[in-house]
């Protein structure tokens, strides 16, 4: 149902680190913090962290099938308040699920939450679509 | 520290930036989108986080990038980007504070068609003190 307080259905992305890789090659974005796990301990992270980024971008991807493709998005923030944490070897999760928390003549706007390791990693994210 | 002069300011980038289908590909594969026809909501961070780098990392400005985290992130999308698309650029620096000794700093990046913005986003980029 299309009203507000519905939910939308929980769905985990997987993060690894060549998912890193791909996304640093794809957006430009070739920080060391989402590469090398030296370079992340020296600057005081517990290990290589997920570009802040791509996992908006992943939530982005949850956005844009529910609202039926990328050209409904017209607004969308959110706040970092939490790394994802992405050790060698190990996928991780990410996990979204989103409320709707407006209606609107030609617009719908979901609140959404993303938790990886069952902490929260985003703050304040919503998006607008397109109805 | 930032130059405080630099508040408020708008910096126009250099050139007119296009858009390849295969820069959309790239990112659409990262994140599983198959709908290359137009570009995901956070692909123009491509764009515009160069953009912000290269104009406050200038000597004049004065944000010392290596130390910079992402606080938070908005976009506002009034034409979604396709391949081809060409646009121009600005940044403008929206807001600064210092807290518990960390600069935070508002950049809105605008990509304009012509007159028309096409895109603005809000970065909120901290440095570490």
């Amino acid at each position: 149902m299309i009203e507000v307080g519905a939910t939308i259905p929980e769905r985990v992305f997987t993060i690894n680190r060549e998912l890193l890789k791909a996304y640093a090659d794809a957006s430009g974005d070739q920080n060391p913090i989402h590469q090398n796990e030296e370079f992340a301990i020296s600057v005081g992270l517990p290990n290589v962290i997920a570009h802040g980024m791509l996992t908006m971008a992943l939530v982005g991807k949850f956005v844009t099938d529910w609202a039926g493709g990328s050209s409904k998005v017209t607004h969308f923030g959110a706040r970092f308040i939490k790394p994802v944490i992405v050790p060698a070897n190990t996928d991780v999760d990410l996990t979204v699920t989103a409320t709707i928390s407006a209606i609107e003549d030609k617009s719908i706007t979901l609140d959404l939450t993303a938790t990886s390791a069952g902490i929260k990693v985003l703050g304040m994210a919503k998006a607008t679509v397109l109805r | 520290m930032l130059n405080p002069d630099s508040v408020g300011r708008t910096f126009e980038g250099a050139d007119s930036i296009t858009v390849t289908q295969s820069e959309i590909d790239s990112f659409c594969a990262v994140i599983g989108e198959t709908d290359t026809t137009v570009a995901p909501p956070t692909f123009s961070i491509r764009i515009s986080l160069e953009q912000s780098q290269s104009i406050l990392s200038d000597p004049s400005i004065g944000l010392d990038w290596t130390r910079v985290v992402h606080g938070d992130q908005k976009f506002e999308i009034f034409s979604p980007i396709k391949g081809g698309d060409s646009f121009s650029c600005s940044s403008t620096i929206e807001s600064y504070r210092v807290a518990a000794g960390n600069e935070i700093v508002t950049v809105r990046s605008d990509l304009k068609t012509g007159s028309e913005i096409a895109l603005s986003s809000w970065s909120t980029l901290v440095v570490r003190a």
